[in-house]
């Protein structure tokens, strides 16, 4: 089970309110797509449920799993299973990429995991990248390109097994061949068990990540929700033709 | 756990009573050199050396560079120069009086001596307790002794080179060595002797209200080769402790010398020292210096590049808690043609912990070919923490290629919100970034250091969390 539930939630970031009352369930084994204009809230729903200290709730309730996260620090939902793929990845000077993942895999209770065989599981999902195996001793995300850092948040996820997981803007800066792979990467987590948020501006993404339901969010609210159908008519129209 | 955090912390945080046979008393005077002198049974020059060195430390100011208030404040006469509980130097630890043996053991200094060192020497405040060099090093002609055993067994060495390289009118704290040394190590590796590994050096303060001023010279003959370690601890008192230490070596001609020091005062302890080197031609001089404790740290490794081709590096890493301030720093001063220098440094400022480099380049005029890059990274903790950099390079002529780079960073919220996105604690979170960032000079201490390095980095970056 991994049902993400958020209800009536309003957040503000710098007494600027940026979600307002705004009310969303995932089912467990779901991905929804959330679509909008720069500024409608999206970001700001990913970092708040992850725990973004920046961002603080006025009113409402996140459910994970039937319970509250709200009061659990970042490291503690991530533990939970909540895992943001982030659009702008920080860039970790002297972190390498393989410590860092394997520090990420030790933090979890049944996280302990022996040299070899974590080597074995990175090198085999980094080859499902395809990704150049002298990655790992790099800092982490120094002097990445864009579509580089985008392939690691990808690796991450499937090394560390999320049950909730959110991409935000996963296909920005990626070409198309990389947007691809980066797409059959999550794919290959997709299904029972898992809840996802797909957050993106553009249809062609999800086409390759294909959602149970799209909405749309408009200044911190789900104004329409519906089929890819609804991504049709924006991709043709712009936010005005899916106006309610 | 906590408590295992204390302990930890605290690593060198005890004292035990020991019974001093000598003691100078408080204050400084003539009088207190001639105590010393006659508890060491000294000859008559190294006396009159003492008297003259007292008259140039009353005589100068005290260095104008280092602007710490309390060391402008230190009243001299609340120290006892001159602390000893016997001036027996034992071979064996068995024959160490239990007290002390209890101390070093607990400090981990038997162990390491049986694991990797090839000698081992451990001064408890003034004296040195213990002093023991492997068979086979000694029957190669190495000697590593304390300074008085060097000035008597082997006068003709220590007398040719002590005092040359760091003379008595240095500096104000040059001279108060010079006045009231005791204890120190005094190696030599004959031409052509390489010794493996290392030798290593503890220097304990046991005692409040102490000044521990010990004495190293290092010489290194022809193509000759040593590492020496040197580590450090006192308990922590209300009152303050001062240690000066004066340490000269001397690389002859394609000799290799590698001085590797881990000082963790306790923050009673003002710990201001003069180091420095001579490289002959083709020698190749490091040294590896960390500080972790002490209230204040003045120390700025020095080289002096003299022969052709002479090789010097300073790696330094400082990290300044909360209350303390490390003012490190390196000179090369290059006096030959092609000579080359790196300089290194790394500073982490936790809390109001201050992290100041200081350095010195140097070219004499019409050289040619001399080379140094430095480079100053120093990273802040907390909104509080302070760092500054004062290089100083004096280049006159051409042909000569010197680089300075520097840089401040700070680990940011969206670093830490990150990785804890990813599941890894806070604490975690700050530990990875700071060894991420000194890691390249971590690696270069030995293994059974850097490990314990490492976990002292840890215990202080701890704090910057509130």
């Amino acid at each position: 089970m991994s049902v993400l539930d958020i209800r009536k939630l309003t957040v503000s970031v710098e007494s600027k309110t940026v979600l307002c009352e705004f009310s969303l369930i995932i089912p467990s084994g779901e991905v929804h797509a959330l679509m909008g204009p720069n500024g409608a809230g999206k970001s700001s729903l990913a970092n708040t449920i992850a725990g973004h200290p920046h961002y603080k709730i006025e009113s409402g309730d996140i459910l994970f799993d039937g319970k509250s996260v709200i009061g659990l620090s970042p490291d503690e939902r991530a533990r939970l299973g909540i895992f943001l793929s982030f659009q702008h990845p920080a860039e970790l000077s002297g972190v390498s990429v393989a410590n860092f993942i394997r520090a990420a895999i030790q933090a979890r209770s049944d996280g302990h995991i022996s040299a070899t065989e974590f080597y074995k599981q990175l090198y085999e999902c980094m080859d499902l990248l395809h990704m150049d195996r002298s990655f790992t001793s790099r800092s982490m995300n120094v002097g990445f390109s864009g579509g580089e850092k985008k392939r690691f948040e990808i690796l991450q996820m499937l090394m560390l097994r999320p049950t909730c997981i959110l991409l935000d803007e996963i296909d920005s800066g990626l070409d198309i061949d990389a947007l691809k792979i980066v797409a059959e990467g999550f794919n290959s987590l997709r299904g029972g068990g898992i809840s996802a948020l797909v957050i993106t501006h553009y249809g062609r993404l999800l086409r390759h990540i294909v959602p149970d339901v799209v909405h749309i969010i408009e200044n911190g609210r789900i104004t329409r929700s519906g089929d890819l159908e609804l991504v049709d008519s924006l991709e043709e129209g712009g936010y005005q033709n899916v106006k309610t | 756990m906590e408590d295992e955090i204390y302990n930890a912390q605290n690593t060198g945080d005890f004292s035990c009573d020991v019974e001093y046979a000598y003691d100078s008393g408080y204050g400084l005077n003539h009088a207190t050199v001639d105590y010393i002198s006659d508890a060491k049974g000294e000859e008559a020059w190294l006396r009159e050396f003492r008297h003259k060195a007292l008259d140039v430390f009353f005589s100068k100011d005290l260095p104008g560079w280092f602007l710490h208030d309390d060391v402008k404040a230190m009243n001299f006469d609340k120290i006892r120069y001159y602390l000893a509980n016997s001036k027996e130097i034992k071979q064996t630890w068995d024959d160490v009086p239990d007290k002390i043996k209890e101390t070093f053991e607990r400090l981990g200094v038997p162990e390491n001596e049986r694991k990797f060192l090839a000698g081992v020497e451990a001064q408890f405040d003034s004296e040195a307790a213990y002093s023991r060099i492997r068979d086979a090093l000694r029957e190669c002609g190495v000697v590593f002794v304390d300074s008085a055993v060097g000035l008597k067994d082997y006068f003709h060495i220590f007398r040719k080179f002590f005092a040359t390289v760091v003379p008595v009118t240095d500096n104000k704290f040059s001279a108060l060595n010079s006045a009231v040394f005791s204890g120190g190590s005094f190696i030599y590796v004959p031409a052509g002797v390489k010794v493996e590994q290392p030798l290593q050096a503890y220097f304990r303060i046991n005692s409040e209200n102490f000044g521990q001023f010990e004495r190293t010279l290092i010489v290194v003959g022809e193509g000759a080769e040593v590492t020496y370690l040197e580590g450090c601890t006192a308990p922590r008192f209300d009152s303050s402790n001062l240690h000066s230490a004066v340490v000269e070596l001397v690389a002859l001609s394609g000799a290799k010398i590698q001085y590797i020091t881990v000082q963790n005062w306790s923050n009673s302890v003002y710990n201001l020292v003069t180091k420095r080197a001579i490289a002959h031609a083709d020698a190749d001089i490091r040294w590896i210096d960390c500080n972790i404790g002490s209230k204040l740290t003045t120390k700025y490794p020095a080289i002096i590049l003299k022969g052709e081709r002479a090789h010097g590096e300073v790696l330094s890493i400082a990290v300044a808690s909360s209350g303390q301030q490390q003012d490190t720093g390196a000179k090369m001063i290059h006096l030959a043609n092609n000579t080359r220098s790196n300089i290194t440094s790394k500073s982490v400022s936790i809390r109001d912990g201050v992290a100041t480099y200081r350095g010195l380049v140097k070219t004499a005029p019409g050289l040619s070919g001399c080379k140094n890059k430095t480079c100053c990274d120093a990273m802040l903790l907390n909104s509080e923490s302070k760092t500054a950099t004062y290089p100083k390079i004096q280049a006159i002529g051409g042909g000569n290629r010197i680089e300075h780079e520097a840089s401040v960073s700070r680990i940011d919220g969206e670093q830490i919100f990150y990785m804890m996105q990813r599941g890894i604690t806070k604490k975690h979170a700050i530990s990875l970034s700071v060894n991420g960032f000194i890691n390249d000079l971590v690696r270069e201490f030995p293994m059974e250091y850097s490990v314990e390095l490492r976990r002292l980095i840890d215990l202080e970056t701890e704090n910057s969390i509130g």
